[in-house]
């Protein structure tokens, strides 16, 4: 167990360094840097001006130099400064990110409260008109683009109340937060409840095929018990797998609808900087999403190495 | 997800002999798969089609029917420089399909590349190849193609390359998982005892064995296609002007349109899922058959 973590760390940290490449050397391929969009917009064509905003900003040194000053900076704690906003890269971040944080937390919340109960259904009345429409309206939900739902919420928002949520200022108070959140929350989160439903659904079909719920029927356990003691317990393993992975890649489903409803996170965040071409701000951030994905996927790893013993006597 | 790690055969015996009963056969089982495939038709119908259907040019404006309710002259409406949405929707399907199937295409190529080198030579090229599968995997989907978008610039052919890349890990594991397996099987020893080389086995004997996963995953990854080039659209970063790109007709759109012309917002968003569902249902029947793992 203790030579497993330390290998897969390692694995982690090996990949981290990998992304860091990748993403460094795709932004420095972009045609034009934020010098060019600067003197574009300002109609201005003096060249020596920007060669000296190029200097200024580091973009005269060597690719492999700038690298290295990232990743130390990094190091360091030190972020660099924003193109746009001239602060520090930080202190954009740092503020946008429990906003996303609560939206990510509601989404998944509800893709668990409403994937997992249903996904046992339709595994337990297999081939039934329960089970079609169950399967239905997860497909459905695999296919829906979660900013289209978003602009349906608004346009029900319209409908019914007259106008759509704000939240361009932070809400105030517990309940007034939680309500103005689990609405785009709703939009992210319904297409990870299908994903989590249909894994359960698959999950338990193959758990209820196994010999030891044959068993378990055979001595006659009820079938409240055979479904929920024994095969729920054992089919959830696979399911916490992929919910530890779709919480790490709800980041697509954040990224538009806090675009759609004006959500001031990190996601919407990213979208303005890589509009913007603001290095910093999309290189940081986009190291931040890794780090998130791959220590989420090295803790369920862990986790997975816990619950299910086969892995960890195999290793 | 181990769903297709085994080689697979789709040969059963007592099924019927030619391949439009084999067809009607598993139209007749799989009626929700049916039903994804008549979808499939239309979208590429529409596609292919689409001079023919629409009676307005996609890009054509009109400044005097800006915003029309939906009505017989215009059955979806207009936008707010006078497009007609039904057509820009009818051709959109062209650019959806081509950046689905150009991605997808693209992505299984190097996918399967990938895997197949990976998992045939095996030792420290499987160990290279399977650390940058994980750098690849590592970061969400949508943000890699977000990336790859802007660093590659607005165009059609950028947008395709920027969404093919993130495609390619999960069919590189899958293919790869499916040659260890194959490069075991008595068939290639026999090659190699016959003196084949083994580019020639990997390639003639291993690659046609992984045939039926990579369709599996293939038609699963045009449906994601699909909604990330949409998203990416929507965000401005995708297929540019002058091309109607469903995703991009809701970024125009969006919120602003929301409360005084509702028609904007929901045909586009009604395109896009009912193409994506239409995959969905057909790559879930697809892989029913394909797979007797999964068959009851």
């Amino acid at each position: 167990m203790g030579t497993y973590i330390i290998r897969r760390f390692f694995l982690m940290l090996l990949t981290l360094f990998g992304i860091s490449v990748l993403v460094f050397t795709m932004l420095r391929l972009v045609p034009g840097n934020i010098a060019d969009i600067v003197f574009n917009a300002a109609g201005m064509i003096d060249v020596a001006e920007k060669a000296k905003l190029e200097k200024e900003l580091g973009l005269d040194r060597s690719i492999p130099v700038q690298y290295v000053e990232w990743i130390s900076g990094l190091a360091r704690g030190d972020l660099g400064y924003s193109y746009v906003s001239e602060k520090p890269a930080i202190k954009e971040i740092l503020p946008r990110i429990p906003i996303t944080a609560k939206l990510a937390g509601l989404a998944l919340l509800f893709a668990v409260t409403f994937g997992v109960p249903f996904g046992v259904i339709s595994a337990v009345k297999q081939n039934t008109t329960l089970d079609y429409v169950l399967r239905v309206v997860s497909l459905s939900g695999l296919s829906l683009p979660s900013f289209w739902l978003g602009l349906l919420i608004l346009m029900a928002f319209v409908a019914y109340f007259g106008a759509i949520p704000i939240y361009t200022d932070p809400p105030k108070g517990f309940w007034n937060t939680l309500w103005l959140f689990s609405i785009p929350a709703v939009a992210v989160g319904f297409r990870s409840s299908a994903l989590v439903m249909r894994l359960t659904r698959s999950s338990m079909l193959e758990v209820l095929r196994q010999d030891y719920i044959r068993t378990a029927r055979a001595k006659g356990a009820s079938a409240q018990t055979v479904n929920y003691r024994h095969a729920l317990r054992n089919a959830l393993l696979p399911v916490v797998t992929v919910i530890g992975i779709e919480a790490a890649f709800l980041m697509g489903g954040l990224i538009v609808t806090e675009t759609v409803f004006n959500i001031p996170g990190v996601a919407r965040f990213l979208v303005e900087a890589i509009r913007w071409r603001d290095y910093p701000i999309v290189q940081n951030l986009v190291m931040f999403i890794a780090v998130v994905a791959v220590s989420i996927n090295f803790l369920i790893d862990l986790l997975y190495a816990v619950l299910d013993p086969r892995i960890r006597y195999a290793s | 997800m181990s769903i297709v790690d085994l080689p697979v055969t789709t040969e059963k015996a007592g099924r019927p002999e030619s391949v439009w009963s084999s067809i009607l056969y598993h139209l007749g089982a799989h009626p929700l798969g049916s039903i994804g495939a008549a979808i499939m038709a239309v979208f590429v119908f529409c596609a292919v089609f689409a001079d023919f259907i629409t009676a307005y040019g996609p890009t054509a404006t009109d400044s005097a029917a800006r915003l029309l309710h939906p009505d017989a002259g215009h059955v979806l409406g207009t936008d707010q420089m006078g497009r007609d949405i039904f057509s820009r929707i009818i051709y959109g399907a062209r650019i959806s399909l081509a950046v689905g199937l150009g991605s997808t295409f693209l992505g299984s190529l190097f996918g399967v590349a990938l895997g197949l080198t990976s998992g045939y030579l095996g030792g420290w090229v499987d160990l290279v190849i399977q650390r940058v599968i994980d750098v690849l995997q590592s970061v969400p989907l949508l943000v890699l193609a977000l990336v790859m978008a802007a660093a590659l610039g607005p165009a059609l052919d950028n947008t395709i390359v920027a969404i093919s890349i993130p495609l390619i890990p999960y069919t590189a594991r899958v293919i790869r998982s499916n040659t260890l397996a194959l490069r075991e099987q008595p068939f290639v020893e026999a090659a190699r005892a016959v003196g084949m080389s083994e580019f020639r086995i990997a390639v003639r004997h291993v690659l046609p064995n992984t045939i039926a996963p990579l369709i599996v995953i293939a038609t699963a990854q045009l449906g994601a296609a699909i909604l990330t080039e949409a998203s990416l659209s929507f965000l401005g970063l995708g297929v540019p002007e002058p091309h109607p790109s469903w995703g991009r007709m809701l970024s125009e759109s969006a919120a602003e349109y929301v409360r005084t012309a509702p028609w904007l917002v929901i045909f586009p968003g009604l395109a896009i899922s009912l193409a994506v569902f239409g995959t969905n249902l057909f790559g879930d029947a697809l892989r029913d058959i394909l797979d007797p793992r999964l068959r009851d």
